[in-house]
């Protein structure tokens, strides 16, 4: 017992003071794409050519983004000629629609929205979700995991993971929704009552991945179930997808 | 054996195909039977669209793989899994790729269940099956009862479905039906590199990012006939060897957890973070994405960033040996591992086991010490091993990989301090056309193997991934024989292999 005391006064009290203080974040983590205006040589497709999933489309002025397709790896920012491209520090990615993650490299992401209404003083303080891992790597999955954690400690903003769907409001959703899991993810979906919300965690569950081209995938989570928070990523930092989850709750705002 | 019709292989080492003798079906099976018998290991087998059937034999002590192949000249051939149980699995794989009856096969079952890559599978399926859907085995009578879970699970775990064959708590029998996460990574492969192929070798299986880019990138070395610079090395071992810290960290947390001994269950959830950030620190990533690149580094851990790095690893490790002399002087908690999950070692060796689990039973495998890789032929690590096959096994084998790992990571980054950063690797020359090299790894869960055979322009004709997993789900059904099916998550975890790397 003295032992177990002794350790808990060695180890000390480490939860994040997140969201009051933006935890310290590695300087080279990947997050919003940025590229300055007028940074681009006419006619140059470098990097949308070099993108790996097609996620960056070149226009007269400068690159247009798909964030839900992007993996946040570095075939683009290797190959531009103007070294004009570059992964901002900024964690916020989440947002509401599909539409809001494509832009350009100068412009600003709508970050997702409060939940509003009946959904906002329902889900505010109490939000349990059931996670469906459906395809993917398991990427995802850890990062989520990672937010019970006392590091994190999710369980402060009232947010669960639950053992069940009859006891959730919504479902989290992992991976490109792969042939095999279509049926368990529809069944979940299903079982969850009314109002209820679906959160789409990554580049998988987003638009397929570095999978989208594979014929034992669907595509993302879209294809099977409305999604109300898309959070991109290969796979999202676990603050961006804290930072998403807390905006639905209206507990972070811009 | 007097005469072998194998060919010797190093561990990333490439080969004109030529050199491989064609032998007979017959021939073929009695060389893998034979070295199987003298203590030899079925690292790998597997079949190429035009029905050639390569097999891999690892002689672990004698730091050389054995290859063969053989041609088929119709989708069928004496199955060899009644005398050599380690090749279950890849005959059903076979079977339901490219429609090759494994006759006699005890368990001819889908593994993942999909379409396959030919006109038809094993069964006459040309459409893919319904997952899950097959002939468990079921055990009879009166107080008999099967208790049957997933595909989705009750935490944030990937998808399997799971039935146990129970008598009252008693569990007879585990079968476990995998293939959920089954998204084609496989058959992507074939004709690469293509710009995906490392994502795909990436994400095999996402906590093991860097044991399969690092396979990966070796296979495409060999075959291109390039030499990364012993600093790069060193950085590749950094990475992986800080993925199997986070891991082990974590899985020991996981344990603890699972006995109710909260103490080290949430200390080791935040260190293993800690972990994690000092891979995100070298290449931004959390789980090492991008650290890796064929022919070197994508991204460098330079001096001054090694120096940096010192002390927070001095922190991590000062936290985890504290969590963790906490969870081995609970005699609660050591009484609960002892007691569960028992894995005979001869049944172990018979599967063909890898990694900790392995090592748990006093199993001498590790491919960083069996066939050395990177760096460590020049900085070898040292086995860790138990006896009992036990869940106490597996969590102490854990345990002193992490002292040998921190050893190994505070070595190499005072080495890296004073060495100057290597030049950016250039792109790969053409690979060598109809060869094939194979690549072993050791990761966290244990031996990750990636074959890659080149057609006649240099593409991949095929490309062949084994996660340790593979191996080692059978090992998790055996283990759970006469348990407690309450003791079902503990086992689990003491194991925690991965359904995506399994299922590909």
């Amino acid at each position: 017992m003295i032992q177990i005391m002794l350790s808990r006064w060695r180890q000390g009290h480490r939860t994040l003071p997140y969201p009051k203080e933006l935890p310290p974040l590695p300087p080279r983590l990947r997050g919003l794409p940025r590229v300055g205006k007028g940074a681009c040589p006419p006619d140059c497709r470098g990097c949308a050519e070099a993108c790996p999933t097609q996620a960056i489309e070149a226009g007269p002025e400068g690159p247009r983004f798909d964030l839900g397709r992007c993996l946040f790896c570095l075939d683009c920012t290797g190959i531009c000629p103007k070294g004009a491209l570059h992964f901002s520090p900024d964690h916020r990615l989440a947002t509401r629609t599909r539409e809001d993650l494509l832009l350009k490299g100068d412009e600003e992401l709508r970050h997702a929205e409060a939940l509003e209404g009946e959904p906002l003083s329902i889900f505010r303080d109490s939000l349990k979700l059931r996670v469906v891992s459906a395809g993917g790597c398991n990427g995802c999955e850890v990062d989520t995991n990672v937010l019970g954690t006392l590091a994190w400690d999710l369980g402060r903003f009232g947010i669960q993971f639950v053992a069940s769907p009859r006891h959730a409001d919504g479902m989290l959703l992992c991976g490109p929704v792969t042939a095999n899991m279509e049926l368990a993810v529809r069944k979940t979906y299903d079982a969850i009552p009314d109002p209820k919300l679906v959160i789409a965690i990554g580049a998988c569950a987003i638009s397929g991945g570095p999978y989208r081209h594979q014929e034992e995938q669907l595509g993302g989570t879209s294809s099977v179930v409305p999604v109300d928070l898309f959070v991109p990523g290969c796979p999202p930092h676990p603050l961006t997808i804290l930072d998403g989850l807390l905006r639905l709750q209206d507990k972070v705002r811009d | 054996m007097s005469q072998r019709r194998f060919t010797p292989l190093r561990n990333g080492q490439a080969m004109p195909l030529a050199r491989l003798e064609e032998l007979d079906i017959d021939a073929f099976r009695d060389e893998i039977l034979q070295s199987v018998k003298e203590g030899q290991r079925l690292a790998c087998l597997c079949a190429t669209p035009d029905l050639r059937v390569f097999a891999v034999l690892a002689e672990d002590q004698g730091d050389r793989l054995w290859v063969g192949q053989t041609r088929l000249q119709e989708p069928c051939f004496p199955s060899i899994t009644p005398q050599c149980p380690q090749a279950h699995l890849f005959e059903r794989e076979m079977a339901e790729q490219f429609g090759i009856v494994p006759a006699g096969h005890p368990w001819l079952k889908p593994v993942r269940y999909h379409r396959s890559w030919g006109t038809r599978d094993a069964w006459g399926r040309t459409e893919a099956p319904v997952p899950g859907v097959t002939d468990f085995f079921q055990v009879g009578g009166d107080e008999v009862h099967e208790v049957s879970v997933g595909p989705v699970h009750a935490g944030v775990i990937e998808p399997g479905h799971f039935r146990f064959q129970c008598h009252g708590e008693t569990v007879f029998h585990l079968e476990i039906a995998l293939g959920y996460q089954h998204r084609g990574i496989e058959r992507a492969l074939i004709g690469g590199p293509h710009p995906l192929s490392l994502k795909h070798a990436e994400t095999a299986s996402g906590d093991s990012t860097i044991a399969h880019a690092w396979a990966y990138c070796r296979n495409l070395e060999g075959l291109a006939g390039v030499t990364v610079p012993p600093r790069s090395e060193w950085v590749r071992g950094v990475a992986l060897e800080l993925e199997r810290a986070a891991n082990h960290t974590g899985d020991l947390g996981a344990m603890a957890g699972d006995v109710g001994f909260l103490p080290t269950s949430s200390y080791c959830g935040r260190i293993r973070g800690d972990w994690l950030n000092l891979s995100a620190a070298v290449c931004g990533s959390r789980l090492g994405r991008d650290w890796l690149k064929p022919g070197g580094l994508r991204q460098d851990l330079e001096p001054e960033l090694a120096r940096e790095l010192s002390p927070r690893l001095a922190q991590a490790w000062y936290d985890t040996n504290d969590a963790l002399e906490l969870l081995w002087g609970a005699s609660s908690v050591l009484n609960r591992f002892e007691a569960a999950g028992l894995l005979d070692p001869e049944q172990a060796r018979d599967i063909g086991l890898v990694g900790v689990a392995a090592r748990a039973c006093g199993i001498r495998r590790d491919s960083r010490v069996d066939h050395p890789f990177g760096p460590y032929g020049e900085h070898p690590v040292t086995i860790s091993l138990a006896e009992r096959g036990r869940v106490l096994s597996r969590g102490w084998v854990r345990w002193k990989e992490l002292q040998e790992s921190r050893r190994f990571l505070a070595e190499a980054l005072d080495a890296l301090a004073d060495l100057p950063v290597d030049a950016k690797p250039a792109p790969l020359p053409a690979l060598m056309p109809d060869a094939l090299c194979i690549s072993l790894v050791e990761g966290w869960r244990g031996e990750v193997l990636h074959l890659a055979i080149t057609d006649g322009k240099g593409c991949f004709a095929r490309y062949k991934i084994v996660d340790p997993s593979f191996h080692n789900w059978f090992g998790l059904a055996l283990a759970l024989r006469g348990e407690q099916i309450s003791d079902f998550p503990l086992i689990n975890k003491s194991f925690n292999l991965s359904y995506c790397g399994h299922d590909l």
